[in-house]
């Protein structure tokens, strides 16, 4: 197992490199000139050259890459062209607002989801079932920055329970959370559902039941672990979107995330905020999938006899 | 045969019924049978006939929906288990009653060890509830079954077939049952592996003086383990008697063709002898006699109304109207 991890560490690794050499290219042959934006339209072409010159835009291709590489490997992501500042700090003080919101997000899905999940399993066909697929199709329909809008309308302009936006406090993030949660209740909510109704009429329920254990622990120890199984997979795809999502919640809502400040430098072509965050992007979610596939281990002892290679 | 007031197991009238959508599957129409303390029966029939819905019924584990029991009594040691609150199913399920599951492979929860499996139906059933010593018991009762305790701590997917299998028959037996439902205890294994099995089950079984219903439907299975026999066809039973009634004197057509069916080693015979036809579609029965459609036999009584239950020796019963016209036949 702890091989496996180590592997799968080394492959991160070189997913990240990959990722920071693709977003380098793209950004390269993308047409914009950061200069241009840095200086307007009233600077001379001198005054353009010599900051292309200070920058290292004049460089060949092969060249900015190889420095860009060597720099990222040595842990310094550059100088933001914007806010002449290391991007490496501004990216430590912004990437916990983004996680925060993401894995809060995360926490808030699998508490509404999981439990609606095998309730709406347990009442099949029901009213209560349909109700529950009514919902979930909601969630999954509902765009989240309307959501997020309508959240701002009603409990921040007219109840006014709310701050609008900004990070003053813990009331700061309950609708940005709120909002970053919607979109992955449907999902999650149907496939707890399908992974219920798999399990449900197994043998091996029957076996449990067979035993006089009681209907709640059938549930909870029998179907639950083995309904989780594909959950797990949808959890992990989603916290990835979460992180990749978070530009537009945290534009509504003001907070001083990573999505924010990526999209300021996309505009402004700042090519080291964006690759940096592009290689922050990938590594996050490359150790979200390596966590995915550690709780996989833990759930079902077959997946983790095939990482131990037993 | 002693004969009590009050039969050990006693099952009445027994319904069940498989709904759909809008068909109506009638699985069991109408079984009655009873069992003696420390006997066995073995219920035979082909493929579909109801037999595993009887069990499912009696130790009420029948998925609801789509299965449903109409009507009909199981008394065990005469308090109906269909009446039971919950609470007390509960108690007699893995304790008084168990069973053994059809599909070794499928049987075990696949993310639980296989000793926490066994461990888990005795911690119910102690009065302590001792987790401690309920894996002592498990332990024992691996050893029992022939598999190594150091495996106690192994999940399903690390055994073999025959071993899943014992590790099932561990479950069942782990709480000594009065009764236990055997469902085709060895149609999912090796034919070598078989015989230990059903050795093993009638060992256990003789060592803690347990009544048993052994689904199956092979019939050299019923001649080495049973007692008493139960022909089961299209959910009703059509013969019933000692199996000695039955392998000597087979009265029910169909009951004759299952026999007809096996091949015969001594006779040099070169062709299987089926019985032509199917099973009647249990979503629409045909009128009359179940099996009228496929009996040589069949007249036109056969195909109205009810047939009555004949009782041709004491013990031994026959669902059939033809039986002296048959009888003279074989004459």
């Amino acid at each position: 197992m702890g091989k496996y991890i180590l592997r799968r560490l080394v492959m991160c690794v070189i997913v990240v490199f990959v990722a920071a050499i693709i977003i380098f290219t793209i950004m390269y042959f993308v047409p914009g000139d950061p200069v241009e934006i840095m200086l307007g339209s009233t600077a001379t072409v001198e005054q353009k050259d010599a900051l292309r010159a200070s920058l290292g835009l004049d460089q060949p291709f092969l060249i900015q890459l190889g420095t860009y590489l060597l720099n990222l490997l040595q842990g310094d992501f550059g100088t933001s062209y914007t806010y002449n500042a290391p991007v490496t700090n501004e990216l430590l003080s912004r990437l916990p607002y983004t996680l925060l919101i993401g894995i809060s997000g995360i926490i808030v899905d699998v508490i509404i989801s999981i439990p609606l999940g095998i309730y709406a399993a347990l009442r099949r066909g029901k009213w209560q079932d349909t109700a529950c697929t009514v919902f979930a199709m909601a969630c999954v329909s509902v765009p989240d920055f309307w959501f997020a809008l309508m959240l701002v309308v009603i409990f921040a302009v007219n109840l006014q329970v709310l701050p609008v936006s900004g990070i003053g406090g813990p009331r700061y993030f309950v609708m940005p959370i709120a909002a970053s949660a919607l979109a992955g209740i449907g999902g999650l909510l149907r496939q707890t559902r399908s992974g219920m109704l798999d399990v449900m009429n197994s043998d091996f329920v029957v076996t449990a039941r067979s035993k006089g254990v009681p209907e709640g622990k059938v549930i909870l120890q029998h179907m639950l672990p083995n309904a989780l199984i594909p959950v797990v997979t949808v959890v992990g795809g989603h916290f990835s979107r979460c992180i990749g999502g978070a530009v537009i919640i945290e534009q509504i809502f003001s907070i001083p995330g990573l999505g924010a400040y990526m999209l300021n430098a996309i505009n402004t072509r700042d090519y080291p905020v964006i690759r940096s965050s592009v290689v922050i992007l990938a590594a996050v979610t490359s150790i979200v999938m390596l966590v995915v596939d550690i709780v996989y281990a833990l759930i079902d002892p077959r997946i983790k006899a095939q990482y131990s290679g037993k | 045969m002693s004969q009590t007031n009050e039969k050990f197991l006693e099952v009445n009238n027994l319904v069940v019924e498989y709904i759909t959508g809008k068909q109506v599957v009638h699985a069991v129409n109408g079984v009655s049978f009873s069992l003696d303390k420390g006997h066995t029966l073995g219920l035979v029939g082909e493929t579909g006939a109801g037999k595993t819905s009887i069990a499912k019924s009696i130790i009420g584990v029948l998925s609801d929906p789509p299965g449903k029991v109409r009507s009909g009594e199981i008394l065990l040691e005469g308090k109906d288990l269909l009446t039971a609150p919950e609470e007390d199913m509960l108690q007699i399920r893995g304790k008084r009653i168990s069973m053994i599951f059809q599909d070794p492979m499928t049987a075990l929860n696949p993310v639980m060890t296989i000793g926490d499996q066994i461990a888990e139906v005795v911690a119910l059933h102690s009065e302590s509830g001792n987790t401690h010593e309920a894996k002592e018991t498990a332990l024992e009762m691996l050893k029992m079954v022939g598999i190594t305790p150091e495996r106690y701590d192994d999940f399903p997917h690390q055994f073999s077939g025959g071993m899943k299998q014992r590790v099932v028959i561990a479950i069942a037996l782990a709480c000594n049952p009065e009764l236990l439902l055997a469902d085709e205890p060895t149609t999912a294994l090796d034919v070598t592996i078989q015989a230990q099995v059903l050795e093993m089950i009638n060992d256990l079984k003789e060592k803690l003086n347990t009544s048993m219903i052994l689904i199956t439907h092979d019939l050299g299975v019923v001649a080495e383990m049973c007692d008493d026999v139960a022909v089961v066809y299209a959910g009703e039973i059509i013969e019933q008697g000692s199996k000695e009634d039955l392998f000597d004197h087979p009265a029910h057509p169909y009951t004759h063709g299952l026999f007809g069916s096996l091949p015969s080693m001594a006779k040099g015979q070169k062709r299987l002898h089926p019985i032509p036809g199917l099973t009647p579609d249990p979503t629409d029965l045909p009128k009359g006699c179940n099996f009228s459609p496929r009996c040589p036999y069949a007249t036109d009584a056969c195909r109205q109304g009810d047939i009555p239950l004949t009782e041709l020796t004491p013990g031994h019963t026959c669902r059939c109207c033809n039986l002296g016209h048959l009888e003279k036949k074989e004459g």
